[in-house]
């Protein structure tokens, strides 16, 4: 087993506001990590730094076992953002279009007609057509946020089974979720944040442990430990 | 091959089928329109090239068979226009403009950058008003297209070095360097003033008579290289303006062709604004995309209808600015503007008929 992803003491503020304070924790190969906590509690933040989309005041990451700041082979790794999943509206975009962006073009896992636009899918087809271009350049690591934000109950299902089915071919998936029963359902870790890191371990412990009130109860501004 | 995904073969093959009629029709209309756009940008370099070398042996048969092929047209046509190669150096420029404005826009507009265009626009006005006055104050004889055009890759370089550090492309700092640039421009105009004969509103309205020889050499020139540009990075600017920060996580240089896009940008606006004028060259970069958008069936398909439809504003556009004597500028906006009401309607049209098949 590898290390994916490894935070050491990580911090990270916007201006004077910390987003993520003294984070550290581990994301293995074939793990299935749940990201929760509440609204502006730094789960997108500390996502970012994971994938090296901003750069830590304090501490350090790797990725794939190097330096986040030199890590360069991109297509490992296959990420649906928050703002890709609430425009697919907005620009006429194929589902082919879509999922050759991520460089080569393998059409993926959906029944999908790959002429259809973007926009006139259903929310579930339309989180399949991201998920087939986050992996079209074979990553290993799949990282999602929020990605079924505005979609209905079953297309839900649908696509947390794929995600379910992708970890199991060994892809490691780590997804930020509001939902926390679906999390707790999917992932087989939960990592709970609140600028602070709550809970890192094993659904299983984190649904026995008081981090879901602690962390959602308290503000980021009060230093808990539970650990 | 699985038996599964021979169903799945099968079954888009049906899906399209149904369609297929249709949608030959259409592409081969866009290819045909694309084809008449290419083959009529190209004549129109030619026509750059021809003037510019025409006094030399082969090249100046060639040019007096034009001359008299123009002096045709205004017989046929009872005008006078074609005959002089001014009014043809700024067709050659509205078509050029036609076709790498939409180009261009149909990805600043899907990254809501659309005023950038105008931001740049300001900035190469002050680039024109800085040229005056140092043509004026130090009797060089350069081209004020030249300048503006130096100016306005500045002032890009500057905007996106602004909005890197200003998170996202914030209104506030673009604003500030729209009009801060256009103030500039008229202060130096204004101190400026009667040292030269320069036709500023020209620059700001957009006149057929403001292309010079060397501004559509420029425009030429420029098209060329924007051209090259996007085919080069088509794949990458696709990705970024979809997703940036997905393209930042496969290890893109989101940054480089940023940049890449803002000079580009830069560039299409310091050609255009010689025919569309400094207030109204924005709306060649995003009028014709959003026609676009409003009936395309892909990204892809959004390029090809944004340059089509640019380059019907343009022909319709100097069609009225000649034949009512109005400014060129005004005149393909508005045409622009109606082709884009035009699909409007027509999309409400085919909103209604796919609805009705499912």
């Amino acid at each position: 087993m590898s290390e994916i992803v490894d935070l050491d003491d990580v911090t990270f503020a916007y201006g004077d506001t910390v987003a993520v304070s003294d984070v550290s924790l581990t994301v293995e190969e074939g793990e299935f990590l749940g990201l929760v906590g509440p609204n502006g509690s730094g789960k997108t933040t500390l996502l970012h730094l994971m994938l090296g989309l901003h750069e830590p005041d304090a501490g350090s990451v790797e990725l794939f076992g190097r330096p986040v700041e030199e890590f360069d082979d991109g297509g490992r790794i296959g990420y649906v953002s928050q703002k890709a999943t609430s425009r697919g509206g907005a620009m006429p975009v194929t589902v082919r279009e879509c999922v050759t962006m991520g460089r080569f073009a393998h059409t993926g896992r959906g029944r999908l007609s790959t002429a259809d636009l973007v926009s006139e899918l259903s929310g579930g087809q339309r989180q399949r057509a991201y998920i087939a271009r986050a992996l079209a350049s074979d990553a290993d690591l799949l990282a999602l946020d929020e990605p079924t934000v505005g979609v209905d109950a079953e297309s839900r299902d649908a696509f947390y089974a794929l995600l379910d089915e992708l970890n199991d071919e060994g892809i490691t998936v780590i997804l930020i979720e509001h939902d926390i029963g679906v999390v707790t359902d999917r992932a087989n870790r939960i990592a709970c944040v609140n600028t602070k890191l709550y809970h890192h371990g094993d659904t299983e412990s984190f649904v026995e442990s008081d981090a879901l009130v602690e962390a959602y109860g308290t503000t980021g501004q009060v230093v808990h430990h539970h650990h | 091959m699985s038996g599964e995904s021979q169903t799945d073969g099968d079954r888009s093959r049906r899906n399209r089928d149904i369609s297929r009629p249709d949608r030959g029709l259409r592409r081969t209309a866009e290819l045909v329109g694309l084809g008449v756009t290419a083959v009529v940008a190209a004549a129109m370099l030619g026509f750059v090239l021809l003037y510019w070398a025409r006094d030399l042996p082969v090249a100046s048969d060639l040019y007096a068979a034009f001359r008299s092929f123009g002096r045709g047209m205004d017989a046929a046509f009872g005008t006078n226009v074609f005959r002089h190669p001014i009014m043809w150096q700024s067709m050659a420029v509205g078509v050029l403009v036609g076709v790498v404005a939409p180009l261009v826009g149909s990805f600043l507009v899907h990254r809501e950058m659309a005023l950038i265009g105008e931001t740049l626009a300001h900035t190469a006005f002050a680039g024109v008003a800085i040229g005056i006055l140092v043509t004026a104050s130090t009797g060089w004889n350069g081209s004020l297209l030249l300048v503006a055009l130096v100016v306005g890759v500045l002032g890009a370089l500057a905007v996106q070095w602004l909005t890197e550090r200003t998170d996202a492309y914030g209104d506030v700092p673009i604003a500030i360097m729209l009009s801060g640039s256009f103030a500039v421009g008229t202060l130096i105009v204004s101190y400026g003033d009667g040292l030269t004969g320069v036709n500023v509103q020209g620059y700001l309205f957009g006149n057929l008579a403001v292309v010079t020889p060397e501004g559509a050499r420029l425009m030429g020139a420029l098209s060329l290289l924007v051209v090259a540009g996007v085919a080069l990075t088509y794949k990458q600017l696709l990705f970024i303006t979809f997703d940036e920060q997905a393209a930042r996580v496969a290890q893109l240089n989101v940054t480089g062709y940023n940049t890449l896009l803002v000079v580009l940008t830069a560039v299409v606006v310091v050609g255009a604004m010689q025919v569309l004028g400094v207030i109204l060259v924005a709306a060649m970069l995003v009028v014709p995309v959003a026609a676009a958008s409003q009936v395309a069936r892909s990204f892809r398909e959004t390029v090809y209808l944004a340059v089509i439809f640019g380059q019907l504003s343009v022909a319709g556009g100097f069609a009225v600015s000649i034949g009512l004597g109005l400014p060129s500028g005004g005149s393909i906006v508005v045409t622009a503007i109606a082709v884009y009401l035009a699909t409007v309607v027509g999309s409400g049209f085919s909103v209604r008929a796919i609805s009705s098949h499912g």
